[in-house]
């Protein structure tokens, strides 16, 4: 079976625990305004097999040794290439590779099979209002909400990732909806706020897609911090 | 010796010279932390600072002093000091901090250019009568040199050939003079030389009695320099202070004797390790008295100078001096070497400042403990100044008793030296095989037999095969020059005090190299999958190449020219054995450059890779700047392919650039993250990692703002080096190295 591969990472550092390969797979449906990665939004050629892109991820295993490293499939959205990530999977498990999925959670559905490989679910959360969300990438929130319903109900393991646009989350407003989505969620082990960055804007320009972004300010990283401290009383709060 | 050996465990050490078992029977292991050390002790704070600005002001004249009255040798020298009443270890190469020596053995004519380049001159009746009855090594050689050989050298198809200087990368087990005391050691070499080298008196034979000869004498030499200090050091060590002090004479009488390249000081953590535990626990001694110890004597080794010319300087920058001290490993029985010790050796990066000596070598297993694991990664992300080896690799060829010479020449303590080879050049070689043996740069003809290939389009099977017959014909000219040098070296210019501490009948390595590898690898690459075409010049001569269509590039963890770096290895490793060595030396291979890539480089035209002409090569075994596209295992995996055990046994060396927020987030993930790259990239049978943690940024800043930066330290290829010490040249290179960071 065939996949397709928009690039590898060999020394992801901050795509989950450990050292990791990051499997950058093409295309995905949603087009969030702050999108950095542009070329993987259409799906790209089929250029690579189950079989060895398993073999490249398992070519890094003696560094995945300490602290949980392993592989993380991200992209793109991996989900729209399920059956793909899942015939790689069946070869790494044998070889007990640690497997994490950076997902917004909008795929062609039936999740579960893929899921019960995954140790690990880095949940882009985009938006958590309807309007907001679709405002931000231009589909509904529900298949998001459907991906979401399935991982509580396995109980997976999550790290949460928000990217903080300035004007569109940095606001009590935000973070106070954000912190009661959160909280219904059983698994959450860790949560990091992404401050939103300009150095997708070259790719833009590059590739000739007009960048919905153009004149948005990065968002201040200390700010970016204040908030997260914010987040994390109400979280409390709420518990 | 009752006294000194008191409380030890028995064993065959207590017999005959052998440091190993002593090491074996006597030492703990420390599976603790760092929390144990002390901080830099009021005496040493002085002495340190009063070298801080001695080293500022040589910093602005390049040398601070000669000493152009005597000439090197091990007792030739009034005693010298920095502080006396501070000085805890004592001894200095000359009587001042800093001077340096005239060492007119390796070649005279060298000694007038050093001197010439700082407006010194020599004393007129060592002159006179150095040049009426004395010849040197440099001589020797060139006596003998054939033609083929002067040619080779005068293009640069070999370099840095030790013909002219010491060759260096011998260590002395220094440790046999705290452990035995100097009679002893006389005693064994005399009932050696009286008993056992007798027989048919064969050239051989005699060569070895004279050798022993003056090696007795170099032993009571090295007792009368440190009866100079007030000691005597005809018995063994009784105390740690004895101890570390005995075996620094040994270390010092080496580098008054010798100005070799890399003057590496062996492996000293455990001994000195179970000397310090016995003190503590005798209850004459503390852990602030310990550190001091080792403050102290490793601040005599940061001030070990060699006076070099300029030219020397743009091979090897920085003036390094290769005191290399190897550091833990793990022992034949599976124990960690890892002692209190080898802590406190790498806490003088953080008492003292970080500096480029002595060479912090850990000889790595993923099986030491954790603790110090993440210790050394601690420091190598605070200080740039640790290099890695692979004691997983090294330990079943040269047992647990092995040191590092130089960057990464790894031999048995008192047991094996090495002839060292610097190296030749892959690249220029094969140009060579393209243009029919001329010079690219000098268009003078260097190799016979060979013809200009004047296809459109190079062919790969084609020039792989005139490649081979060149390396063929290379590995004989250089195998060649290295038997001249070594036979004359040892005749003119013998380290009779190095190898004193060794056993009489020393295993030798005859260590060639190779630089270019990367780039020899890719344009072979860029023949076979690509489409070259040569441009030529006037004499057809290639003077470019046009290169059609993508190749894949060595770095990459892409067998397809991974192999083609393996297969070049191979083929010149199997020619240079093919020759016989001098003195029945076993032939070994490196891929070091240390910085002289930068001078290959300049001295190569254009390569098939598309490396324009005087470009640098990549240092080492690295692949070509920012070639290796594929993130930082991708690049490290490749190298990691290389051989070691059947290929190049003297050592394969990587230096890996990355940038400090890449690795992790925090300090913890930081060094957790390069433990996790240390383990993983060793357990693949890698040799050798350099490890930088910086920003370009910060570099380019430093280049432009020496002054902000004093006591910047990196590594470059198998030693540190004060960033400000190097050529602009070479922290050019150094900065256009790929720095491994996010996408």
């Amino acid at each position: 079976m065939l996949g397709s591969i928009d690039s590898i990472e060999t020394f992801g550092l901050v795509d989950g625990p450990g050292i990791r390969t990051v499997v950058f797979l093409s295309g995905c449906k949603l087009r969030c305004k702050y999108c950095h990665n542009p070329e993987t939004w259409k799906m790209g050629k089929l250029n690579m097999t189950a079989e060895e892109l398993a073999k490249k991820i398992i070519r890094n295993k003696p560094y995945f040794k300490r602290n949980s490293g392993g592989v993380t499939f991200s992209g793109g959205e991996p989900l729209l290439q399920s059956d793909f990530i899942i015939q790689v999977c069946k070869i790494l498990k044998k070889e007990e590779i640690h497997i994490a999925l950076d997902t917004a959670g909008v795929g062609n559905g039936n999740y579960e099979e893929l899921l019960s490989y995954i140790d690990l679910v880095l949940l882009d959360i985009k938006h958590v209002t309807r309007d907001g969300y679709l405002e931000l990438t231009g589909r509904t929130i529900d298949e998001f909400l459907e991906f979401l319903e399935i991982c509580k109900k396995m109980n997976k393991k999550i790290w949460i990732r928000q990217v903080i646009v300035p004007g569109v989350m940095d606001n009590d407003s935000y973070i106070t909806k954000l912190a009661a989505l959160v909280k219904t969620i059983p698994n959450v082990e860790r949560i990091d706020f992404l401050p939103y960055h300009k150095l997708g804007d070259s790719k833009y320009v590059k590739l000739g897609i007009e960048n919905p972004y153009l004149n948005k300010e990065a968002m201040n990283q200390e700010k970016c911090s204040l908030l997260y401290q914010e987040f994390l009383k109400k979280i409390k709060d709420f518990s | 010796m009752k006294e000194a050996w008191r409380g030890f465990v028995e064993g065959t050490w207590k017999r005959e010279v052998d440091v190993r078992d002593f090491i074996q029977k006597n030492y703990n292991n420390y599976d603790g932390d760092e929390s144990f050390l002390s901080n830099i002790s009021p005496k040493t704070k002085v002495i340190w600072d009063k070298c801080s600005q001695l080293l500022k002001e040589e910093l602005k004249n390049h040398v601070l002093d000669i000493d152009v009255d005597h000439m090197s040798g091990i007792n030739n020298f009034e005693a010298g000091y920095i502080d006396k009443d501070n000085e805890v270890i004592v001894g200095l190469q000359t009587d001042a901090p800093l001077k340096r020596i005239v060492n007119p053995y390796g070649g005279i004519r060298m000694v007038y250019q050093e001197l010439d380049a700082y407006g010194y001159k020599l004393n007129s009746d060592v002159l006179k009568y150095f040049n009426e009855f004395r010849k040197t090594h440099n001589q020797g050689v060139f006596d003998a040199y054939t033609g083929d050989i002067r040619k080779a050298r005068h293009v640069g198809l070999l370099t840095g050939l030790p013909d002219a200087y010491g060759r260096g990368r011998i260590i002395g087990d220094y440790r046999r003079i705290a452990l035995y005391g100097i009679d002893f050691l006389m005693e064994s070499k005399k009932d050696e030389w009286d008993n056992k080298l007798i027989g048919p008196l064969t050239e051989e034979l005699i060569h070895l009695r004279e050798d022993v000869s003056m090696q007795y004498r170099a032993l009571d030499d090295i007792k009368k320099m440190a009866s100079k200090y007030g000691f005597d050091i005809s018995k063994p060590a009784v105390n740690a202070k004895e101890a570390i002090q005995w075996t620094y004479f040994g270390y010092l009488a080496a580098i008054k004797e010798n100005n070799g390249a890399a003057m590496s000081l062996g492996r000293v953590d455990a001994f000195f390790d179970i000397y310090i535990k016995r003190d503590i626990e005798e209850g004459t001694l503390n852990e602030e008295d310990a550190q001091e110890l080792i403050d102290q004597f490793v601040i005599k080794l940061r001030i070990a100078r060699h006076l070099r010319t300029p030219e020397y300087d743009e091979l090897f920058s920085g003036d390094p001096t290769w005191v290399t001290c190897s550091i833990g490993g793990i022992g034949e029985d599976g124990r960690s070497l890892v002692t209190k010790t080898s802590y406190r050796i790498l806490h003088t990066l953080t008492n003292l400042d970080p500096a480029p000596e002595p060479n912090l070598t850990i000889l790595w297993s993923d099986k030491l403990p954790e603790s110090f694991k993440k210790y050394c990664a601690s420091m190598s992300i605070k200080t740039d100044a640790i290099q890695y080896e692979n004691d997983e690799i090294m330990r079943p060829i040269y047992g647990d008793d092995y040191a590092i010479a130089c960057c990464v020449s790894a031999m048995r303590v008192g047991k094996d030296m090495q002839f060292f080879g610097a190296r030749c050049n892959l690249a220029k070689a094969l140009l060579y095989s393209i243009n029919g043996g001329i010079d690219e740069v000098k268009g003078d003809k260097v190799i016979d037999g060979f013809e200009i290939m004047d296809d459109e389009v190079l062919d790969y099977d084609k020039v792989k095969a005139s490649y081979f017959k060149m390396l063929e014909r290379v590995a004989e000219i250089y195998a060649n020059a290295m038997n001249v040098i070594h036979y004359m070296h040892d005749k003119y210019a013998y380290e009779a005090g190095q190898m004193a501490l060794h056993d009489t009948d020393v295993h030798r390595f005859m260590a060639y190299g190779v630089a270019g590898l990367s780039v020899v690898a890719d344009s072979l690459s860029a023949i076979k999958y690509a489409k070259v075409k040569p441009i030529r010049g006037e004499n057809k001569v290639t003077t470019g190449f046009d290169i059609e269509g993508d190749f894949p590039k060595y770095g990459n963890d892409d067998d397809r020219v991974d192999n083609i770096a393996k297969e070049i290895l191979d083929k010149i490793y199997k020619e240079l054995a093919s020759h016989k060595p001098y003195r029945d030396a076993e032939p070994t291979l490196s891929v070091l450059t240390i910085t002289s890539n930068v001078v290959y480089g300049s001295k190569t035209g254009a390569t098939p890779d598309g490396r324009l002409a005087g470009v640098p090569f990549a240092p080492g075994a690295n692949p070509m700047h920012e070639r290796d596209c594929s993130g930082a295992l991708a690049s490290l995996n490749s190298v990691a392919k290389l051989d070691y055990a059947s290929c190049c046994r003297d050592g394969i060396s990587n230096t890996f650039s990355i940038v400090p927020s890449t690795l992790g987030a925090t300090d913890e993930e930081r060094i957790d993250n390069l433990v996790s790259v240390l383990d993983g990239y060793f357990i693949q049978g890698a040799h050798h990692l350099n490890v930088n943690v910086l920003n370009r940024e910060m570099l380019i800043d430093a280049m432009e703002n020496p002054d902000k930066y004093p006591l910047l330290t990196i590594r470059v290829s198998g030693y540190a080096v004060r960033f400000n010490r190097l050529t602009r040249k070479q922290q050019e290179e150094v900065i256009a190295r790929t720095f491994h960071s996010k996408m």
